[in-house]
């Protein structure tokens, strides 16, 4: 419903945007297309789908084989890699998974809990993460050169080079193997979503078993946002139209937040929107650790056994969401810095 | 234009700490402005002319100190508390930057940005500052002024986007307008557009400008009186006719010789550099470049402003070399 | 791709108006020391790079700081007195192994194995990322932007996800086995870090060619009639050193934990000949937890930690060091 009004014009946002995105939505096809494609023979090549199934399925009959092979679109050659490929494309689009080499059992339904472990794992983390990162940032840069400026950024830059899963292990030491030692009871469970046997669904036994997975990424992700925030807010700061702003006479609350901080935020915003997707990815090493079902396993299990009918919707649906996050961080980036408009 | 005094600067001192030391940016101001006049402060960079008027406004980084007095009609605001200083930024002072891109925050819409202004002092709904903004963009001559306010600066050419900047300034009525080398990053054809916004804002509203340049030619174009500034002290101040024809302190002379003439007379550039601030030089700063140095300029205090025939000038040499000048015998050193 | 608008600061923008020509010394300041000096500001990176080279030198001089051979069992084993998963005691620092091993010694043979690949796939990958970002910046076009938008993707991946991949794409070519050796070796791995570690660097360059590119010096030199590769060498890469440096620096350490982490999945390289490393060594932490050797846990994972963070600090350091918006030193 636009009225192309003579004495209004509309520009700027709405339409600008709107191409924007479309724009970005038509690269993004052929993209995923190329991307999951050269997944597709990376996998093929590498981990020999057919030599996995002969090496779990050791009895097949010669007939399962030969449909496995058929199911999955496994046919030699050039040509056969481009035809196997379209005919996983279809299969996938429709919802026709081929089903996993163990037991032929389906894909999908191990794949959503996965992906609803990890959903809930990673969000969490991250919105926890992201809130108290973004606000250490905020605290230290409004005071550059402090004491507390130089411990959060030490603090920071220790969790940053400390790879995630030496947290895991180290918190894995304390709470469970000295923990019980010293007190005798398990405080933090240190594997699985719920305890082994566990039925239906408990609130707080399983915020109990996500604590110390959370813990992990959160140390994380607090790191690299508190840096981001203070590094773009330093920035920020120090740019003239903050004496302008001053200049005017407001409130410097005032000034802070509907200068400083909103700017400051542009840019973490669209970094966000693609470390979501990062952070993601990096639990695979945390949920390994924790033994918690996730996509991460799902994905250490499938690649263990050559499981190709397991990987590639796996890498797909990864593709798709890398890709998906790098859009919605370029729209917002467009949406919210007026100086970037239609490219 | 009347005698009333509406900012006063008293030994205006602005000290920096920096890695290498105190910088003694500013060393000892004084200066008069009055209602409706337009005072330009001339200086090269690193003479203190900005630094000065940011120490006042407190715009400066924590790392300044600033000492002396500066009044605003009799309101001391050296000193002040932020809720005091807040009450005068913008409203009674209001102050207008050299490079109005990065001046402006691009992320707002200009209408926006002038809404605020009048907001911070003026109790107005936000459609009855809107209306305001619209009119005050209209009075510094931006055509369509309605549209234009729900654009964003970087959709402005420079020229208009400093005509925002003094838009944003007047908005409040304030009594002075601080305008710092307000021309400086603009095209010349540009630069006369906007000194003659200037000139209309003195004479419609009757507010009083400090125009800072290190350029002279804008300085004759349009203002009353002229003070000049070296190494962090005014060095000569008269009227603007006095200064350019005939200027009584030796830099103020060698500024005049170093500019290009129609006549196509050679150039004659002051030899040296200003000194370094963190350890000025005893006497008068400008004595190791001053062809009528002595001995006894660079010995004690810097020298004051003194009144030599028309001009104020701070030269212990003044009277002597307006004498030498009209031909009269020197007397002793 | 997404590029943030510098503000540009005009002189008059400046607040402390002080000159400090003419008067006092003027010491000629190459870029070069200026960086070192403001290097030396930064006290972590200073410390790091103590720490580091004593490291180093403790690498270096293997066979005299180890204390047993890297496959040396600490004493002969017996019923009476075995010798696998000892607590840290006077004869092994840092206690054993399941295997009877020397735990301090392993740790100084290994820590020369990841460092070594550190270092080599970091400045391998370094060298292929800056001429891919270099011809990408000049050529521009339709090449640089399919690049760009490809190893957008690879790089939002998972980082372990993509190395597993690669790792099974690479071992699968034939071909390729007599160059970078087997899927187990040190040369494979280093190649996979190539691989994978030339992106970043690419697109660093290649922002740095599009910024310098259009800047006066480029075309006072294409007006004396400089060829593309002459400007990119002569010009573009000195200029760009800084910011190369600290992506090289970064590099190492990213290789290093990759490395790592390649290990602790049990993926990593078996370095052959009884040698170890880092990883591996990492490796067999996980097994260690339940029965409690935290020796075996701690020590190795305390020293991957310090050597990253030793890295990333003097990559910190060199950044704020040759940082140009830092260049005017007033606050």
């Amino acid at each position: 419903m636009r009225t192309t009004n003579r004495h209004v014009r509309r520009r700027g946002k709405g339409v600008g945007v709107l191409r924007f995105v479309l724009r970005r939505l038509f690269w993004a096809v052929p993209i995923t297309i190329l991307v999951t494609f050269l997944v597709y023979v990376a996998l093929r090549l590498g981990t020999d789908p057919l030599a996995s199934y002969l090496r779990i399925n050791q009895r097949a009959s010669d007939k399962k084989i030969q449909q496995y092979i058929e199911t999955n679109g496994l046919y030699e050659g050039f040509g056969g890699y481009i035809r196997g490929y379209f005919q996983w494309l279809g299969g996938f689009l429709t919802g026709e998974w081929p089903r996993s080499i163990k037991g032929s059992r389906e894909v999908w339904p191990e794949f959503k809990d996965a992906m609803f472990n990890t959903l809930r794992l990673g969000l969490t983390a991250s919105f926890i993460g992201i809130t108290i990162g973004l606000g250490l940032g905020i605290f230290v840069a409004l005071k550059p050169g402090s004491l507390r400026d130089s411990t959060v950024n030490t603090g920071a830059f220790v969790a940053v080079s400390t790879p995630p899963y030496v947290s895991a292990l180290l918190l894995q030491l304390v709470f469970a193997v000295y923990w019980s030692r010293w007190f005798g009871n398990t405080l933090f469970p240190t594997s699985g979503v719920y305890p082994p046997g566990n039925q239906g669904f408990d609130l707080p036994l399983m915020l109990k078993h996500m604590v110390l997975p959370v813990t992990v990424v959160v140390i994380q992700v607090v790191a690299v946002y508190a840096r981001y925030m203070r590094a773009s807010l330093l920035e920020v700061l120090n740019s003239e139209y903050m004496r302008t702003a001053r200049a005017k006479g407001i409130s410097e609350r005032r000034v802070l937040v509907r200068h400083a901080l909103r700017n400051a935020l542009i840019p973490i915003v669209t970094v966000a929107a693609i470390d979501i997707g990062a952070i993601l990815g990096g639990l695979i090493i945390t949920e390994n650790i924790f033994s918690y079902p996730g996509l991460g396993m799902f994905f250490l299990d499938a690649y263990g056994n050559g499981d190709f009918p397991q990987m590639m919707p796996w890498m797909a649906f990864f593709t798709v969401t890398v890709i998906l996050f790098n859009l919605l961080a370029d729209v917002s980036y467009a949406w919210l810095d007026p100086r970037i408009r239609l490219d | 234009m009347s005698s009333e005094v509406v900012l006063s600067l008293r030994d205006f001192r602005v000290t920096f700490n920096t890695m290498n030391g105190p910088v003694q940016a500013v060393r000892g101001v004084d200066l008069d402005v009055h209602a409706g006049e337009m005072v330009g402060v001339v200086g090269e960079s690193g003479s203190g002319k900005s630094v000065t008027f940011l120490g006042l406004m407190g715009l400066l980084p924590k790392s300044a100190k600033v000492e002396g007095s500066g009044t605003v009609r009799g309101t001391e605001i050296v000193g002040a508390t932020s809720k005091q200083l807040r009450s005068i930024r913008g409203k009674r002072v209001a102050m207008i930057f050299q490079d109005p891109l990065s001046a402006l925050n691009p992320t707002h819409r200009i209408g926006t940005q002038i809404v605020e202004m009048i907001q911070a002092h003026q109790d107005l709904s936000k459609a009855a500052a809107m209306k305001r903004a619209i009119e005050l963009l209209d009075i510094v001559g931006i055509p369509q002024p309605d549209q234009r306010a729900r654009q964003y600066p970087h959709e402005f050419s420079g020229g208009m986007r400093q005509r925002v900047m003094i838009a944003m300034a007047i908005a409040n009525d304030p009594e002075v307008l601080i305008a710092d080398e307000p021309t400086t990053a603009l095209d010349v054809t540009v630069q006369a557009q906007i000194l003659e916004v200037l000139q209309r804002i003195q004479r419609d509203l009757g507010t009083a400008i400090v125009l800072i340049t290190h350029d002279l030619g804008v300085v004759a174009r349009v203002a009353d009186r002229v003070q000049v500034m070296y190494a962090g002290r005014p060095v000569e101040r008269a009227t603007v006719d006095n200064i350019f024809q005939h200027s009584a302190h030796p830099y103020t002379q060698g500024l005049m010789a170093s500019l290009p003439s129609t006549s196509g007379e050679r150039l004659i550039p002051i030899p040296g550099s200003p000194p370094n601030m963190l350890n000025p030089p005893p006497g008068c700063a400008f004595a190791p470049r001053c062809v009528h140095a002595l001995a006894k300029c660079t010995v004690g205090d810097p020298p004051p402003l003194v009144l030599v025939g028309t001009n104020e000038t701070a030269c212990v040499r003044a009277h002597e070399l307006a004498a030498e000048l009209a031909g009269e015998v020197v007397g002793n050193v | 791709m997404t590029d943030r608008h510098a503000p540009s600061t005009a002189p008059g923008g400046a607040v402390v108006e002080t000159t400090d020509a003419a008067q006092g010394l003027i010491k000629s300041m190459s870029p070069a020391r200026l960086a070192m000096k403001r290097y030396l500001h930064h006290k972590g990176a200073v410390v790091s790079l103590v720490i580091l080279l004593v490291m180093a030198l403790f690498v270096l001089l293997a066979p005299l700081t180890a204390r047993y051979g890297v496959n040396e069992s600490v004493f002969q084993t017996s019923a009476e007195r075995p010798n696998f998963n000892l607590p840290p005691q006077s004869f092994a620092w840092f206690g054993t192994d399941d295997i009877g091993r020397d735990l301090y010694s392993r740790l100084i043979y290994g820590l020369r194995v990841s460092l070594m690949i550190g270092l080599a796939a970091a400045i391998m990958g370094t060298l292929v990322g800056v001429t891919i970002g270099a011809i990408a910046g000049m050529r521009g076009g339709l090449i640089d932007d399919i690049l760009m938008r490809v190893t957008d993707v690879f790089l939002a991946f998972p980082f372990l996800v993509t190395l597993l991949v690669a790792r099974s794409f690479l071992s699968s070519i034939p071909w390729l086995e007599p160059v970078i050796g087997g899927i187990t070796s040190v040369r494979f791995v280093i190649a996979l870090f190539v691989i994978f570690g030339w992106m970043p660097v690419a697109r660093l360059m290649r922002g740095q060619v599009l910024a310098l590119k259009e800047r006066e010096f480029v075309e006072a030199s294409r007006a004396l009639g400089a060829s593309n590769t002459r400007i990119v060498i002569q010009h573009l890469v000195p200029n760009s050193i800084g910011p190369i440096m600290v992506a090289l620096t970064f590099s190492v350490s990213g290789a290093i934990v990759a490395e790592s982490t390649l290990g602790f999945f049990g993926y990593g390289p078996q370095p052959g000949a009884g040698q170890t490393s880092l990883g591996n060594l990492v490796g067999q932490a996980k097994g260690a937890l339940l029965p409690g050797y935290w020796w075996l846990v701690v020590f190795p994972c305390v020293t991957l930690v310090l050597v990253a963070l030793c890295v990333n600090f003097i990559g910190d350091g060199l950044r704020d060091a040759t940082d140009p918006k830092l260049d005017m030193g007033a606050k």
